[in-house]
């Protein structure tokens, strides 16, 4: 009965943890809601992208991921 | 011939090379990119993570664009994760074509987007700790040369 949200990158330090079990389902405001003001900040930006079930949504305000879904919260990226 | 990969280990690029260039037979060039981790003062180690189910398809889908908009033969690209240290590579990106500039263009068109357009995230160990690292400027003004 749960949503795993991970967290990449330097939003792991931001959230404190590098993943988190929430209830499914999740939407949207669901995920501004279980993630914490800090991460929900950089959410809202234009530079973090959500992946659902292995996926990056065009829209990450149409998020809604079912039970035993991963939810991967992608800021921006460096390699190389 | 083409050969994408992710690893987890430290890599001898030589070792990759020599079996890329015999494995695309009638070849004019191969252009060679290998990236290190710098030697900067201060930085101990450098850590690159990436995310399963994007990364080595995001590489995949790279190379797709690449075989559409070059005339390859052949195309290597291996890339590190997990944590480093100065003088280790990081990176490699190698291309067979019969004709240099298509493979010297497809080394640069993969490695701008490997450096801010796939999924890993860089951080550094200097004395006080982790900090990440973020594409500069340059970077994201030499992913738009490609005009995609």
């Amino acid at each position: 009965m749960a949503v795993t949200i991970l967290f990449l990158g330097p939003l792991r330090d931001l959230a404190g943890e590098a993943e988190r079990q929430v209830s499914a389902p999740l939407d949207w405001a669901g995920l501004l809601d279980a993630v914490g003001p800090d991460v929900a900040g950089q959410l809202s930006g234009e530079r973090v992208n959500v992946a659902c079930a292995g996926k990056v949504l065009a829209d990450k305000t149409a998020l809604n991921a079912q039970d035993g879904e991963e939810v991967a919260l992608l800021p921006p990226v460096s390699g190389g | 011939m083409r050969d994408i990969r992710l690893l987890t280990e430290p890599f001898y690029p030589g070792a990759l090379i020599g079996p890329f260039t015999n494995a695309n037979p009638g070849l004019g060039g191969v252009c060679t990119f290998v990236g290190e981790v710098r030697l900067d003062e201060g930085v101990e180690a450098l850590e690159l993570t990436h995310y399963e189910p994007l990364t080595l398809q995001g590489m995949q889908e790279l190379a797709d664009r690449a075989f559409a908009r070059f005339k390859l033969m052949g195309l290597l690209m291996v890339h590190r994760v997990g944590q480093m240290h100065p003088g280790e590579p990081i990176v490699c990106v190698s291309a067979a074509a019969r004709h240099r500039r298509d493979a010297i263009d497809t080394v640069d068109f993969c490695m701008d987007h490997l450096k801010s357009a796939a999924w890993f995230w860089k951080r550094e160990k200097r004395a006080d700790g982790w900090h990440w690292i973020e594409p500069r400027a340059d970077d994201y003004a030499d992913l738009a040369r490609w005009g995609e």
